[in-house]
């Protein structure tokens, strides 16, 4: 029976395909980070000056504030100096054609699986890739358009719709929400815009695919998505980056708006570079992500798959403002080697007949550790808030860890709340079981895997369902002899 | 088609199995019986290959060929079924998800395609009726929630799904009113066939009222102490276990003895 904990060892080494770099000629600020900085951002990006004010000021409230503590999670000091904010491969900036973009950007995108020319990719999506600071294409603007819906990088929207950027940008999450939200609204270089006017159901489904590649360089993206009354839209964002043995840090923000009526779906597979058996390398996602039902009937729904990063810091959220909005939380989360995650979501509820859902499953192996932390709040004037949450933690070895932080703060009685929580390991049982029926260990895992996830996988849209499926595949692959 | 020859297997460095002979040729019902602790799951393990065991003396060959080289898959591909004693549960995987994932998985490895939906589907339809169970069953989670009886009836429907050439029930008949037993019994009657030899692993002689073995086999610490044909069941619920394996006992003394 002792033999069980080493095969598990050989069935979680993981294999990270897209760990290359691209050999691209990018200018990149030195290390460093101070007002000029900021200035400089501001500038290179041509921003109307109530940006560079925005950013400015989140600076100043940044150098007041402290790294959280709290997280579950353990790494040595961030030197913010040490980092370059800004990095952008040589090529003309703003809005082109494929023909005038760099032929090895496209050639990256082509090896992660995701072409630019619109011919080639999965019918019905739309993508915007961000490549370190900025966004090098996005595709099927002009289809979008013709439906009213902006799709574009926020820098262009900057550029196009000042207005409505400088409407809603940190209307969800102020520039002084937390130390890394600060931080991004200070420094965010690009990332993604979508607005869907009223009534419109977004003729396809929209997504970002964030790639780091420079060194010593952090990622700071920004997106912003508004759903006018009664629209819809669905939005999945990708990431990686490559293999290095520092550690890099991604700071993004992302705030959503559903307007009354209004539905938005966004979906995340994270796959940022782990680092290494050892704990070298790999990226710190410290995001903050929030969305806000702002009229009666909204609902916003997160379903995240995160397999990757050092260290993982989030926790999506929804404010159920407007009366009978709907929050949804789906969440897998791995962690594999010394990968460390810390994630969940808060429920706020404000608005009357609201209801939020929250199902996560952590996944924890080799040494990894995995916490959930929720939280559910159901405000004094909120009647008849409802939620249920359910916490799930596999564990496959013994040196692994899940720790499960459920938090309610119910203020008003009419409310009604839900906890399950469970922890299971993956059993030798489970393994024989399969195997005495004839399937390898490696498919017998990918199957307990898979059916532990089911409830999240069917929350996300086929294409990409079947896309996570893989990566955890990929991400419990081992050498089975 | 299976051979055993003087098995010894230690579990945790304590000797279970101590020297344990056996012969069953296809077409054949083999019942094993042995009180608690005589070593009867430890056999049906070690034949499906659960790791944990050390295998000390001995030799098992199937087919010709030696079955302790291989993997518990591979003995799962060969044809050799294990119906579990205590299935195990598999959240969010559907019943018949697992099938077709074993289905395949054997049929890849004696070198055919994947079963054709339709034709599963319909497989499955009919090896569901002769354990009694509704179509909705086979979508749920395998044996989630499902009670001591539809457990047992989803082990004989995977075995006849699967038409393993060596079936080993292990305790089928454990925590089974008469009617689920009834059924389970009827299922592995339908499954008797002349290529097909199936080892019955039970405590009690109640099942073998319903599938009638044979041969019938008494272990008792460790080592077969008598063989006989089906009314050494009956035999034995009469006398019980003890006598039978104290008697064992002196004719082994008296042996040594003489």
């Amino acid at each position: 029976m002792g033999s069980s904990a080493n095969e598990i060892d050989h069935l979680v080494k993981r294999e990270y395909k897209e760990g290359f770099v691209t050999d691209i000629e990018s200018e990149t600020l030195p290390p460093g980070l101070s007002e000029d900085v900021v200035r400089i951002i501001s500038t290179k990006k041509n921003e109307p000056e109530f940006m560079q004010d925005w950013r400015l000021s989140a600076y100043r409230n940044w150098l007041k504030m402290r790294e959280p503590k709290w997280a579950s999670v353990h790494y040595s000091a961030i030197d913010y100096q040490a980092i370059s904010y800004f990095s952008a491969p040589k090529q003309q900036a703003g809005p082109q054609s494929l023909d005038e973009v760099d032929p090895k950007l496209l050639e990256t995108y082509e090896k992660l699986g995701i072409p630019l020319e619109e011919q080639k990719v999965l019918a019905g999506v739309a993508v915007d890739a961000v490549f370190d600071s900025v966004s090098v294409k996005t595709t099927f603007t002009d289809k979008l358009a013709e439906a009213g819906v902006i799709f574009c990088s926020i820098s262009e929207a900057l550029q196009m719709h000042p207005e409505l950027v400088r409407q809603y940008l940190g209307s969800v999450v102020p520039a002084g929400d937390n130390f890394y939200a600060a931080l991004n609204s200070a420094v965010f270089s690009d990332g993604s815009f979508v607005y869907v006017p009223k009534g419109v159901r977004c003729p396809m489904e929209l997504s970002t695919y964030f790639r780091i590649n420079a060194m010593n360089t952090g990622q700071f993206e920004r997106t912003l998505i508004i759903a006018d009354e009664g629209s819809y839209v669905s939005y999945l964002e990708g990431c990686t980056a490559p293999m290095r043995d520092e550690n890099q840090l991604h700071a993004a923000v992302v705030e959503l708006i559903a307007m009354k009526d209004a539905e938005i779906k966004y979906s995340t597979v994270q796959n940022w570079y782990p680092g290494d058996e050892e704990g070298r390398g790999g990226i710190y996602n410290f995001v903050t992500k929030r969305g806000v039902c702002r009229g009666s009937n909204a609902k916003i729904s997160w379903t995240q798959v995160e397999t990757g990063s050092a260290i993982t810091w989030k926790y999506p959220s929804v404010l159920l403002e407007g009366d009978n909005s709907v929050g949804e939380f789906y969440s897998v989360a791995l962690t594999n080697n010394r990968q460390q995650a810390d994630t969940g979501t808060k429920m706020v509820h404000i608005g009357n007949n609201t209801s939020s859902t929250i199902v996560s499953k952590g996944i924890s192996a080799g040494h990894g550790q995995n916490a959930y932390r929720g939280l559910v709040k159901v405000l004094k004037g909120a009647d008849r808030a409802r939620n249920y949450s359910q916490c799930d933690s596999l564990l496959m070895g013994d040196r692994c860890g899940a720790h499960t932080f459920p938090y309610l703060e119910v203020k008003n009685p009419t409310a009604q709340v839900e906890h399950e929580a469970t922890t299971s390991k993956i059993g030798e049982d489970q393994l024989y079981y399969c195997r005495q029926r004839g399937l390898s260990e490696e498919d017998a895992v990918s199957m307990i895997v898979n059916g532990f996830c089911k409830q999240v996988f069917r929350e996300l849209p086929m294409e990409f369902a079947v896309e996570a499926q893989k990566l955890l595949d990929v991400s419990l692959e081992g050498a089975v002899g | 088609m299976l051979s055993i020859k003087n098995l010894h297997a230690d579990v945790d460095n304590k000797s279970i199995l101590k020297g344990v002979d056996l012969e069953v040729k296809a077409g054949e019902v083999h019942a094993i019986m042995g009180p608690n602790g005589s070593g009867k799951s430890t056999l049906a393990n070690v034949l499906a290959g659960r790791e944990g065991y050390q295998i000390t003396q001995g030799e098992v060959t199937y087919n010709g060929h030696d079955l302790l080289d291989l993997s518990v898959e591979d003995r799962a591909r060969e044809g050799i079924f294990l119906a579990f004693q205590y299935p195990v549960e598999i959240p969010g995987v559907s019943n018949l998800y697992l099938l077709k994932a074993a289905v395949n998985s054997i049929r890849k490895y004696r070198g055919l395609d994947e079963m054709p939906a339709v034709e599963f589907m319909k497989l499955i339809r009919d090896k569901a009726k002769l354990v009694d169970m509704k179509p909705e069953f086979l979508q749920r989670s395998v044996n989630e929630g499902f009670s001591g009886g539809e457990k047992k009836r989803n082990e004989i429907l995977q075995m006849a799904v699967l038409e393993p050439a060596l079936a080993v029930l292990d305790e089928t008949d454990s925590g089974l009113d008469i009617d689920a037993l009834k059924i389970v019994a009827g299922g592995v009657n339908a499954l008797r066939h002349e290529e097909r030899a199936i080892i019955v692993v039970t405590h009690y002689q109640r099942l073998l009222d319903y599938v009638v073995p044979d041969y019938v086999h008494v272990l008792a610490d460790g080592r077969v102490i008598r063989t006989g044909d089906k009314s050494l069941a009956l035999e034995l619920e009469r006398h019980g276990y003890t006598e039978m394996s104290e008697a064992a006992a002196s004719a082994i003394e008296a042996r040594a003895v003489s």
